[in-house]
C-alpha cells in the first residue's frame, strides 16, 4: 500500500470518522446539556447556561442518597482494582510454567468472561441465599447467641466484590498473558546467573519492565468495576452501587440532573484513564533516564 | 467448564513457557494460582452449581424447597407443544431474544470489519493507528447506561432527529419508533458492542501477511476479491471470537433492552430478574439453566464453524 491513497482509502476514512462520531456524539450531547439553565429540559434548546443541576445534584436526587451509592463504589472501585492487578500478577506468573489443572483453570477464566452476567449474578445470589439459609439453621440448631439477629452474608465486600472479580480478572489474566509472551526472559536469566534471588529478580528487572502493563490491569479493574451493573445486579443485598442507582433514575428523574450525573460519572471514568496513561508515560520516561 | 477449547487457543494460553525459570520450587505456581482458583471456585462455578442444583428444587411463596422436581422446567415450556394458539410465552421471548441477536451480530459484524479494515491496511504509520485503535476502544471503559441515556436528547420525541426531520420536511410530525423501541435497543447495542468485535478482528488482521496482498493484486484479483478471498478468511478467528461476544452478550441482556425499550420488550434476561424480584428462585434458575445451554450450543457451533486452532 505504497502508492497514492485511492478513493477507496478517502471513503473508509469518512466511515471511520462517522464511526468515531457516533460511538462519541451521543456522550457529548449530554455534557453539554448537563449544563442546561434552570428553565431546560432533557433536550435541546439550551435555555441559557448553568451549573444549576450540578447543584441540585450536589443537594441529593429525591429520596436516593446517591453520595452514599458514590462512596461505595468509589471504595468497591479501589478493592476490586487492588485485587484484580494482584491475583492476574500472580496467576500470571503461574501460567509462565507448566503446573497441574493449567488448562482447566484458564478455560474457566475465559468462561466467566462469557458465560451471561445475569446467570452468574443470579449464582451467586443463589449461594449466598444457601448460606444463609445454613447458617440460620445452624445457629437455631445451636442456639447460639451472637448469631441471633444474622440476616445474610451477602453485602458490599463480599458477593458483590465477588461478582466483581469473576469480570474483572479474566481481562486482568489475558493482559497478563500478552505481557508474558512478549516478556524478555533473557533478563530474569542474567540476573539469577549475577546471584540476584527470585524476589530480586522480580522487583528489579521484572517489575520496572511489566509496570506499564500492571497500571493497565488496574485501569480495567477499576473502570469495570465502576461501571458494573448486570453481574451486580442480583449479588449485591441491600446497599446499591453508583450505577444501579443510576440504572433506576433512568425511569423517574426527568430533568438535566440525570445529565449532570451522567457527566460527573463519565468525568470519574476519564479522570482514572488519564491518570493511568499519565503513569504509564511517567513510568517509561523515568525507565529510559535510568 | 469445558465450553471452548479452541477459543483457548485463540486467546493464547502461553505456549509451554520457553521463558521458564531453571526449576524453582514446583509448587510455586501453584501458589500463584491459588488465589485465582479461589475467586473462580467461589464466585463462578459454585454458583453455577447452585444454579443447576436448586433449578430442580420445589418453592412455596416463603421460602425454598430442596427436591428433585421437573416443575419448573415444566412450567417454563407450559403450553409450548400446542401451536394451534399461538407460539406459548417462553418460545415468543427466546424469539424475541434471538431476532435481536440477529440484528445486533449482523450489523457489528460489518461495521466491526469495515473499522478494523481501515485500521490495519489503510492507516500507515503505528503510531496513528494505535491513536485511533485506543479512541475506537476508551468507550468500553465508561459507563454502559450513561451511554444509553445519552440518546434520549437525539431519540426523544423533541430530540436532535426528530427536530432535524419535520425542519426538513422529510417527517410531518416527530417520529415515536426512534426512542423505546426495537430501533433503540439494536442501536444502543450497536453502540455498545462493535468494540468487542473490532478488538480481536483488528488482532486477526495484524496478523495478515501483507505480502499476501501484493500477491493476491499481482495475481489480478480485485479490492473485492482480495477481500472475500484472503482477508475474510484470514481474519475468521476475530470474527469468530467477536461473534461470540456480541451474541453471549445481547442473548444475556436485561439492562440495555429495560433501558432503551422503556421495559416493553421481552428478553430471556429480563424474564430471570423478573422472577428473581418475586423469589421464585428455582424458577429463574431453571430459565438460567436452559439460557446457559444455548449459549454454549452457539458457542459449539460457532467455534465448529471455524477451526480457530489451525487458523492461527
Amino acid at each position: 500500500m505504497e502508492e497514492r491513497r485511492g478513493l477507496a482509502f478517502w471513503v473508509l476514512a469518512l466511515f471511520f470518522t462517522l464511526f468515531v462520531l457516533f460511538l462519541y456524539g451521543p456522550t457529548l450531547t449530554i455534557l453539554v446539556l448537563s449544563f442546561q439553565g434552570p428553565e431546560g429540559g432533557l433536550t435541546f434548546p439550551l435555555q441559557g447556561v448553568s451549573t444549576h443541576w450540578y447543584r441540585t445534584l450536589w443537594d441529593g436526587v429525591g429520596v436516593v442518597d446517591i453520595w452514599a451509592a458514590f462512596r461505595r463504589s468509589v471504595k468497591l472501585g479501589l478493592v476490586v482494582m487492588l485485587l484484580t492487578t494482584l491475583i492476574s500478577l500472580l496467576a500470571g506468573y503461574a501460567f509462565r510454567r507448566r503446573f497441574p489443572g493449567q488448562s482447566l483453570l484458564f478455560h474457566l477464566t475465559v468462561a466467566s468472561l462469557i458465560v451471561p452476567s445475569i446467570v452468574v449474578s443470579l449464582g451467586i445470589a443463589l449461594e449466598f441465599r444457601l448460606i444463609d439459609d445454613a447458617v440460620k439453621a445452624w445457629a437455631e440448631a445451636h442456639e447460639v447467641a451472637w448469631l441471633a439477629d444474622y440476616a445474610t452474608a451477602m453485602g458490599l465486600f463480599t458477593s458483590g466484590l465477588g461478582a466483581h472479580l469473576t469480570w474483572t480478572l479474566p481481562f486482568g489474566l489475558l493482559i497478563m498473558f500478552a505481557v508474558f509472551n512478549r516478556f524478555p526472559a533473557q533478563l530474569e536469566e542474567a540476573a539469577r546467573d549475577l546471584g540476584a534471588s527470585p524476589w530480586q529478580v522480580f522487583r528489579h528487572v521484572v517489575l520496572p519492565l511489566i509496570g506499564p502493563s500492571l497500571v493497565g490491569v488496574a485501569l480495567f479493574g477499576f473502570t469495570l468495576s465502576w461501571d458494573e451493573i448486570a453481574r451486580t445486579s442480583q449479588a449485591i443485598g441491600d446497599s446499591n452501587t453508583l450505577p444501579l442507582e443510576l440504572q433506576g433514575l433512568t425511569t423517574t428523574v426527568t430533568t438535566p440532573e440525570i445529565y449532570a450525573l451522567g457527566t460527573l460519572t463519565t468525568g470519574v471514568s476519564v479522570l482514572v484513564i488519564g491518570l493511568s496513561f499519565g503513569a504509564i508515560a511517567l513510568w517509561r520516561r523515568l525507565r529510559a533516564a535510568r | 467448564m469445558p465450553s471452548s477449547p479452541d477459543l483457548a487457543a485463540a486467546g493464547g494460553v502461553p505456549k509451554a513457557a520457553p521463558t521458564a525459570a531453571p526449576a524453582r520450587r514446583s509448587w510455586a505456581p501453584l501458589l500463584q494460582s491459588a488465589p485465582l482458583w479461589a475467586v473462580l471456585l467461589l464466585f463462578f462455578v459454585f454458583p453455577l452449581l447452585a444454579t443447576a442444583v436448586v433449578s430442580l428444587w420445589d418453592y412455596t411463596e416463603y421460602s425454598l424447597v430442596p427436591d428433585v422436581v421437573s416443575r419448573n422446567y415444566v412450567e417454563m415450556f407450559e403450553g409450548c407443544g400446542d401451536l394451534s394458539g399461538g407460539l406459548c410465552t417462553t418460545f415468543r421471548t427466546y424469539i424475541s431474544t434471538l431476532r435481536l441477536c440477529g440484528m445486533v451480530w449482523a450489523v457489528t459484524l460489518v461495521l466491526g470489519f469495515v473499522v478494523s479494515y481501515f485500521l490495519c491496511f489503510h492507516v500507515r504509520s503505528d503510531g496513528m493507528r494505535m491513536a485511533l485503535f485506543l479512541l475506537c476502544t476508551a468507550p468500553f471503559l465508561t459507563s454502559n447506561v450513561i451511554r444509553m441515556i445519552s440518546w434520549i436528547p437525539l431519540l426523544g420525541r423533541e430530540g436532535v432527529v426528530n427536530q432535524a426531520l419535520v425542519a426538513l420536511r422529510l417527517a410531518e410530525r416527530p417520529q415515536d419508533w426512534l426512542l423505546f423501541s426495537e430501533f433503540s435497543v439494536v442501536l444502543a447495542f450497536v453502540h455498545l458492542y462493535t468494540l468487542f468485535v473490532v478488538v480481536p478482528v483488528f488482532n486477526s488482521m495484524m496478523r495478515i501477511d501483507r505480502r499476501l496482498l501484493e500477491a493476491a493484486r499481482d495475481a489480478g484479483a480485485g479490492a473485492w476479491q482480495t477481500i472475500w478471498h484472503v482477508v475474510v478468511p484470514l481474519a475468521k478467528p476475530g470474527l469468530v471470537i467477536g461473534s461470540i461476544f456480541v451474541i453471549v452478550l445481547v442473548m444475556g441482556d436485561f439492562v440495555t433492552i429495560g433501558v432503551m425499550g422503556g421495559q416493553q420488550i421481552a428478553s430471556v434476561g429480563k424474564v430471570i430478574q423478573v422472577q428473581m424480584s418475586y423469589l421464585q428462585f428455582p424458577a429463574a434458575a431453571a430459565q438460567a439453566v436452559v439460557l446457559l445451554a444455548l449459549v454454549l450450543v452457539v458457542i459449539a457451533v460457532m467455534t465448529k464453524l471455524v477451526d480457530i486452532r489451525r487458523e492461527l
